[in-house]
């Protein structure tokens, strides 16, 4: 028998701390899609994806009703472009984005991702070619994302796309400076990137995947915040455990979801991804979660330990609520989407090299930063070779998510809008490291990745 | 209360008033939906109703009775939600 006390404990984090599902994101492998002609394939992209996702919106709007459970977003990933469209010959994949943009639009869904490409042990020609589509396709596209993975334990950092993808991030920046670049908020880049990760601008069908699958992304800092205040002045051993017991509750309403979302669309399950997602609403922040735990404000000292256990602890609670956990699974740190990320940051006390610290612990990285518009592509390429590094070596997922903002410097803002948030641009050591950067090749795999 | 059944939990927040157990009520028969247990307390001043209700054959997504509901609630000044069993028994047991 569910109790009062439990009924009522489930309406405030639905009403008060913001609880939703994240995301229903629906990957599709565009494995079959690939044709000797741009159109064709297009084509072949445009039906099958409308085919299998025509009523992905719908089915998620009427479970949300069900359950009374706002669903936030529904979203389609696919097979990285850079495999699909390889057998066109094609010099440009705008088209490819196109289409997928149409697809999106036709399905009613608010992203797809996949103009990805895999390139951290080296380049095919189509990879080059999508690379340097990239910065176009985002700025005549709405609702297309980008991925790149660009190093993996297993293979070590490919330091040549690192160079090439600060110049890509600088000419997207350009691309789309009428919208204060936009289209670098649409653009990541990864190492150890999980190919079932439902959440953007970082979602792609990897090749191991089946033919459709449903992923689920979770959210809820607010709930596990509202949690903590139960417990504050008891010790750290008491405040994992209330995380767990939240975390727990929070995965098993994305499992239901999940389940149902699969059954009615005759799609397999995939996974749950474990991230506590924030958005730009007070009451729905990660950085206000993290000061629950006793800090003044986010990004002083103690903050990266803080976030190592909020992190563990939502996973060890989430894993007893759902059997196939996968996608990003770890604390997300945006600053332009976490309010109190943005305020941390507007007083200076939340810097660069404090987040990058915080990502040793978490799974997302550098995200939604925006820094000055004349950083160079080499300043660039030197955070994102930082950040990889931090992946290969630790053997987790890092990302970065980076806008270099044309014409803004440290002081000015920029206002993206909706769950995109606002971003003070923050400063970044200039010290040059072109010579490094200027050097390419690759970054060995480090010796623990060596298993077998 | 288990899984598998057609069942929901109606939840009524809000400030007290005469009469919003009856007006439910009566919405509720008029749809043909049963009532099988309902509870009321007043919780941090404010009136709280809980009611579990069997749907018989409704499914709430595709029925207007969540509008029914909504719209009573506006009327009552009270907040009024529906949402079925399975996800409390999601939440809250192993």
């Amino acid at each position: 028998m569910i109790t009062d006390f439990e009924i009522l404990e489930t309406m405030k984090m639905f009403n008060e701390q913001h609880l939703d599902i994240r995301t229903i994101t629906m990957g599709i492998s565009l494995m079959d899609c690939a044709a000797s002609s741009v159109e064709e394939s297009c084509d072949k992209i445009y039906n099958k994806i409308c085919r299998y996702a025509g009523n992905l919106v719908a089915t998620g709007e009427a479970i949300s009703r069900k359950y009374g459970v706002p669903i936030i977003h529904k979203r389609i990933s696919v097979t990285p472009i850079s495999i699909v469209a390889a057998a066109c010959g094609a010099k440009d994949y705008t088209p490819f984005a196109k289409a997928l943009d149409r697809a999106a639009k036709t399905c009613g869904v608010n992203f797809v991702g996949g103009f990805s490409a895999m390139v951290q042990k080296g380049y095919t020609n189509s990879d080059k070619v999508l690379l340097d589509s990239i910065p176009n396709a985002l700025a005549e596209t709405e609702f297309v994302c980008s991925s790149v993975n660009l190093a993996s334990t297993r293979t070590g950092i490919n330091m040549d796309a690192v160079r090439d993808m600060g110049v890509i991030i600088k000419r997207t920046a350009e691309a789309t400076k009428d919208n204060d670049a936009l289209g670098c908020a649409k653009l990541v880049v990864f190492a150890n990137a999980p190919e079932d990760n439902p959440f953007m601008a970082g979602a792609f069908l990897g090749v191991g995947e089946p033919e459709c699958v449903i992923n689920v992304g979770i959210s809820g800092p607010g709930v596990v915040k509202h949690a903590l205040e139960e417990v504050r002045g008891a010790d750290l051993g008491t405040v994992a455990e209330t995380i767990k017991k939240a975390a727990f509750k929070i995965t098993r309403v994305g499992e239901l979801v999940a389940r149902e979302a699969s059954e009615r669309l005759g799609v397999p399950f995939g996974i749950i991804d474990l991230s506590l997602a924030p958005t730009p609403a007070v009451g729905d922040s990660v950085a206000r979660l993290l000061e629950e735990f006793g800090l003044e404000e986010c990004g002083t000292w103690g903050t990266t330990a803080a976030l190592a256990m909020l992190n563990d602890a939502v996973k060890k609670g989430g894993t007893m609520a759902s059997s196939f956990v996968g996608g990003l699974s770890g604390a997300f740190i945006p600053v332009s989407e976490d309010e109190g990320m943005i305020a941390a940051a507007k007083s200076g006390g939340l810097k660069l090299e404090k987040l990058e610290a915080m990502t040793c612990v978490c799974s997302v990285g550098l995200d939604m930063i925006a820094i000055p518009g004349d950083t160079t592509a080499e300043t660039i390429s030197g955070i994102i070779a930082d950040e990889m590094a931090l992946g290969t070596f630790n053997n987790k997922t890092t990302a970065v998510r980076i806008i270099p903002v044309p014409g803004k410097g440290v002081g000015d803002s920029v206002e993206f809008g909706g769950l995109l948030g606002m971003a003070p641009i923050m400063a970044v050591n200039n010290a040059s490291c072109a010579d490094f950067i200027h050097r390419g090749g690759r970054i060995p795999a480090p010796i623990h990745s060596m298993r077998n | 209360m288990t899984g598998g059944k057609n069942t929901a939990v109606i939840s009524v927040l809000g400030k007290d008033k005469v009469g919003i157990i009856a007006k439910v009520s009566t919405l509720l028969a008029d749809n043909k939906i049963n009532i099988n247990d309902i509870s009321q307390t007043i919780l941090d001043d404010i009136f709280t109703m809980i009611m579990l209700v069997d749907l018989q054959d409704h499914e709430i997504e595709n029925s207007d009775i969540t509008e029914k509901l909504n719209a009573l609630g506006e009327e009552l000044g009270v907040t009024i939600t529906i949402q079925h069993t399975d996800l409390f028994d999601k939440m809250h047991r192993i």
